[in-house]
């Protein structure tokens, strides 16, 4: 069992220097992004941890190559990096050669506020989600960053594991939509490190709200079992929009009504913190209830 | 078998018995390397032990798909209506329809980093094999050649060998670029006539210690002395 961090990224870099520890069939690439966590893993594991450099392209088709060989490899860098300027490495190197391993991108959607869209991947889940059978999660908190880094490197298939800064109070153990309170009204769906603000936004509301830190394959059994009247409301850190194929897929045959949040596409040309953004994006708590409120009296 | 069996075999898929054996660039490395080269076969295709070939110039896979063939990796019969829907031969290859394809290429600039990526793996694992990725000159345009030709280097993946087909397809080509560049990171450059069986043996067998290696092999169309036009090789 790893210890546990406070800090989501620093996790991912203890957890994964464990798993590569334990299993000698893992291996790690990554591009200069997070050195400072790897270099004893680098000392203890010189075949099996490789810095690319500043070379995104090359990054993700070593993985691959790697995964060729079969072996598990875990590919690392901002996700912006790893999925939206590599992608094409991605969709060839990995899924069409028909191997797997586990995609771990930092930043999401606005960590990086400060630095502008050059360092923000509000698109990398819809780009991800674009390819088939891939599994992505968006963990909460530390120790679901844990969870799910252990449970890609142990399955088989292609995973995105999207680490943030962002994170809620409590952590869900397992894949799948957990039900976080009962309610008689709508559904809320939060995905990712967007519950804490969701649950502050439907206070006093006769809601249910499930949580899912792997959201994809979208756990459809347990949402439409739990289905009360049929207004959904999905809330995603990231471009909205990118999960409501899931919802209207669980619902083909069921009339109901969607409500989408997640962050505009359009770009904010906005630097200041991630809660700015956060806010800016409409996906802080009084955000979201507004939008609710207006979508519930509707 | 083979020079005789191989026309065959292209016949079957171009239905043109007046085709030249000079028209197929690869046809004569492939074959040396399946034939003189490589430690692969039908029985050891998914042997972990076997040496890799990776065809990264994925268009015009016939003389490829000719030489597998007459290897014994697929029957002939598949050779009829290649590119046809339930054919498991496309105008490009994938890996997981034809025994013995490595990779499913026809994006260029794939294999090498897949190439790096697959000898990282070998050596991990403490298996000796070799990695041997065939790129065209035009190819090597793509900037993703360029990532993985300076890090082979840098990691010293002497299992790794790249062919590069010159043709003469590039566009802005600088003669003798190709081989300088990869001298130029360190790799062990040798040259080879493309079309001269026993000079690709040669050059293809050689190896160098702690670095990887190059063997630009030149292939030239031998009615005009000239290679091809760069649209005919990318499209």
């Amino acid at each position: 069992m790893t210890i546990l961090t406070r800090d989501t990224r620093a996790q991912f870099a203890r957890t994964t220097s464990d798993v590569l520890d334990e299993d000698l069939s893992t291996a790690l690439v990554y591009a200069e992004i997070s050195a400072r966590f790897f270099g004893d893993a680098q000392r203890a594991h010189p075949d099996r941890v490789v810095n690319v450099g500043i070379r995104e392209q090359l990054l993700v088709n070593v993985g691959a190559g790697l995964a060729l060989t079969g072996m598990r490899p875990i590919v690392h860098t901002f996700g912006t990096f790893l999925v939206e300027r590599a992608f094409e490495q991605v969709k060839l190197g990995f899924a069409h050669q028909g191997v797997g391993g586990v995609l771990v991108g930092v930043g999401g959607s606005f960590d990086a506020s400060r630095s502008g869209r050059t360092h923000q991947a509000p698109g990398d889940v819809a780009l991800m989600d674009s390819l088939p059978d891939v599994t992505i999660h968006a963990p909460g908190t530390a120790a679901e960053t844990d969870e799910v880094i252990r449970r890609a490197v142990a399955e088989d298939g292609l995973h995105y594991v999207r680490v943030v800064e962002q994170t809620n109070r409590e952590s869900f153990r397992g894949a799948g939509l957990h039900v976080v309170r009962r309610g008689s009204g709508a559904t809320v769906i939060a995905l990712g490190p967007v519950l804490d603000d969701v649950l502050e936004a439907v206070a006093g509301r006769d809601v249910t709200v499930l949580y899912a830190h792997s959201v994809r394959p979208f756990d459809a059994p347990t949402f439409r079992s739990l289905l009360a009247t049929p207004d959904v409301v999905l809330v995603e850190p990231w471009l909205a929009g990118t999960s409501a194929r899931c919802v209207a897929d669980a619902l083909v045959d069921v009339p109901h009504r969607l409500l989408a949040l997640g962050t505009r596409r359009t770009e904010l040309r906005h630097y200041g913190s991630p809660a700015e953004h956060q806010r800016a994006h409409g996906l802080d708590a009084a955000g979201i209830r507004r939008s609710l409120e207006s979508f519930l009296a509707a | 078998m083979s020079a005789v069996n191989i026309d065959q075999l292209l016949t079957r898929m171009t239905g043109d018995e007046k085709h030249s054996l000079a028209a197929f660039s690869t046809l004569d490395v492939i074959r040396v390397l399946y034939e003189r080269v490589l430690d692969v076969s039908p029985e050891t295709v998914d042997d972990p032990r076997r040496d890799r070939f990776l065809l990264s110039k994925g268009h015009g896979p016939m003389a490829y798909y000719a030489v597998l063939c007459d290897r014994g990796f697929f029957p002939a019969a598949w050779l009829d209506g290649w590119g046809a829907f339930d054919s498991p031969l496309g105008y490009h290859p994938d890996r997981n329809l034809v025994p013995g394809v490595e990779i499913s290429s026809g994006s260029l600039g794939h294999g090498l980093p897949l190439a790096v990526g697959t000898a990282l793996g070998l050596r991990a694992q403490g298996i000796g094999a070799r990695v041997v990725v065939l790129v065209g000159d035009a190819e090597l345009d793509e900037g993703s050649n360029h990532e993985a030709l300076e890090v082979a280097a840098a990691l010293g993946l002497d299992a790794l060998t790249v062919v590069v087909v010159d043709n003469r397809s590039a566009s802005y080509a600088v003669p003798g670029r190709i081989a300088e560049r990869f001298a130029t990171e360190g790799w062990l450059v040798t040259t080879a006539d493309g079309r001269d069986h026993e000079d690709l043996e040669k050059a293809l067998s050689e190896r160098g210690v702690g670095v990887p290696n190059a063997v630009v092999a030149t292939v030239l169309d031998p009615s005009t002395g000239s290679g091809r036009r760069n649209e005919e090789a990318a499209a």
